[in-house]
């Protein structure tokens, strides 16, 4: 049998984390089809069958998706579930808000966020907020699976070429009416996907303090993330806030200030390869996990650190 | 409007979860519990609109073993009027414990279900999702703000991107985000009033709910360690380490 990927897009482009998706699909199963459920979204469906690892797209287009509504994607995902072993997504708003709609319905236990493809059947996935991982086995006969996508690397893009069948699309749901969606649009590199993330804490004690965050975000074409305390606190905007009810970002180098180390925080980062913390608290939590710790203010800090990184003249962009 | 409020007994969200040695499970022995944090966001939610008129009655409900009860407990203390416990011993997958409560509602017939976005134990984030589609009902996840219309809730999400709005008839399963409100405490008069409120039990087999596990646990772990790192003494040097040491930047 195949597995079945339902694909996340704004009817132009794909979404990145689809592409992570996609890597942790194949690795269940090679035979991989992906499900674009889309309006005027004929890009997109031409776009995934140019990834090499998917074998089949099948492309439903209808208005009813023009917008993202959970019960309009779930009866046509459904619609399509019979022939395939696996029902993928990735494990962020979008699968998480999706996918326990379509396992309810077809009657499987879903495994949520899973972290590591041990087999068809049985995954590692972290649970209390990565204080802990267990190995699951689904023993449901269908499975229903999202994706930790900062886990996987994300699929190549181009060089394939499978073939785009056209599905069928399922019934509206007359409930639930899509109203406005507030995006925030920013130059800089997308939270969940950049090499280099700063992040902010409460320690910044202001919104206007995070322009020193910014600057050195700018030099180090970083994006920048938050504490859920930041956020809280309304110094910056909650598509920031990496956490365990936030993102899960796994940079290269992350750079925390101001930020004490509280488990939530900690779940959402401790995965980067290179962890800086600045704080002026030599006792804070955020030690135990930096591979670099600087105890110092951070309002004098900042500063220096731009300075420092302005006389280097080989920053990778 | 009558709300069911569901609620889920965790381990606190303080204490720092420790692996058994045998690898079955987590330490839960002596280790502090608590309401899920979402889901007393539920809890205040619907007290509020409860105190804004637009709402009757509020019907707190858990799925779990004998001391699960003392959630509900508290939910009473801050509003609640009166508290359901459907019990069953052991792990309970969210499909099942979605299940049980489509048998509740089938019998309470509220107009809203609340519950928080997810349990912070095994961090699933299913049973809302799964019980709408049970119910056939629409669902709004991640909600960080609640309007209270006529027949209708218009429901503001926290989405990857920033936030989406959405309108669902009533009705509906809504899923709380920790930022939808401020859980208040509950008051010493409040938390005896409460022990007076009444709790019903009701044992899983009785619904005729399968709640056998369909997923195996095959082992539990500790995360991989992150070696020591190393205090830095001042900005150059931490510039320094990062170039040539790390080779980040």
């Amino acid at each position: 049998m195949s597995s079945l990927l339902i694909a996340e897009h704004n009817n132009n482009e794909v979404k990145p984390f689809t592409l992570n998706a996609i890597t942790a699909a194949s690795q269940i199963d090679p035979d991989l089809h992906v499900l674009v459920l889309g309006h005027n979204s004929e890009t997109v469906a031409k776009s995934i069958s140019e990834i090499p690892n998917v074998k089949k797209v099948i492309h439903v287009d209808n208005e009813i998706y023009n917008n993202y509504i959970a019960e309009n994607f779930t009866s046509a995902v459904v619609k399509h579930a019979e022939n395939y072993s696996h029902i993928i997504c990735s494990a962020n708003t979008f699968g998480k808000n999706l996918m326990p709609r379509i396992a309810a319905l077809l009657d499987i236990s879903q495994v949520s966020d899973i972290v590591k493809v041990i087999s068809a059947d049985t995954f590692l996935r972290p649970i209390y907020a990565g204080n802990a991982f267990a190995t699951v086995k689904s023993n449901d006969a269908k499975k229903c699976i999202t994706i930790r996508p900062t886990s996987f690397e994300p699929a190549e893009t181009s060089g394939g070429s499978a073939e785009i069948v056209k599905g069928d699309p399922g019934e509206p749901s007359n409930h639930t009416k899509f109203i406005k969606k507030e995006e925030i649009k920013s130059d800089r590199p997308e939270l969940g996907t950049a090499r280099i993330v700063i992040s902010g804490g409460r320690g910044m004690q202001s919104g206007e303090n995070f322009k020193l965050i910014q600057d050195v975000a700018d030099k180090l074409n970083a994006a920048i993330g938050a504490s859920r305390a930041a956020v809280d606190a309304g110094y910056i905007t909650n598509d920031h806030q990496v956490g365990q009810t936030g993102k899960v970002v796994v940079p290269d180098l992350y750079i925390a200030v101001g930020i004490s180390g509280a488990i939530q925080h900690l779940a959402g980062m401790k995965e980067s390869k290179i962890i800086v913390a600045i704080n002026k608290d030599g006792e804070a939590p955020i030690f135990s996990v930096a591979d670099y710790g600087l105890e110092a203010d951070l309002f004098d800090a900042l500063p220096k650190f731009l300075a420092e990184l302005n006389k280097l003249n080989t920053i990778q962009k | 409007m009558k709300i069911l409020v569901a609620v889920k007994r965790v381990i606190d969200y303080n204490v720092q979860v420790r692996v058994k040695e045998d690898n079955t499970g987590v330490v839960t022995d002596n280790v502090k519990m608590s309401t899920n944090p979402p889901d007393d966001n539920a809890v205040e939610e619907a007290v509020k609109i409860k105190e804004s008129g637009k709402a009757k009655e509020i019907v707190a409900i858990t799925v779990g073993e004998e001391k699960a009860q003392e959630t509900v407990r508290k939910a009473l203390a801050v509003g609640a009027d009166r508290g359901i416990h459907v019990k069953v011993d052991g792990l309970i997958e969210p499909l099942a414990v979605s299940k049980i409560l489509q048998k509740i509602v089938d019998k309470e017939k509220p107009d809203l279900v609340f519950m928080g976005k997810q349990a912070i134990d095994d961090d699933c984030n299913q049973t809302g999702q799964m019980l709408a589609a049970l119910l056939n009902w629409p669902q709004a996840t991640f909600a960080s703000k609640i309007d209270v219309k006529d027949k209708t809730l218009e429901v503001t999400r926290e989405v990857d991107e920033g936030l989406e709005t959405i309108e669902v008839n009533v009705p509906a399963i809504i899923t709380c985000d920790l930022r939808l409100n401020e859980p208040r405490y509950a008051s010493l008069p409040n938390i005896m009033k409460a022990k007076k409120k009444p709790i019903e039990q009701i044992n899983a087999s009785d619904l005729g709910v399968d709640t056998k596990p369909r997923i195996e646990q095959i082992k539990v772990e500790e995360p991989p360690k992150r070696k020591a790192g190393i205090k830095v003494a001042n900005v150059e040097e931490l510039v320094q380490k990062l170039k040539n040491e790390a080779k980040v930047i």
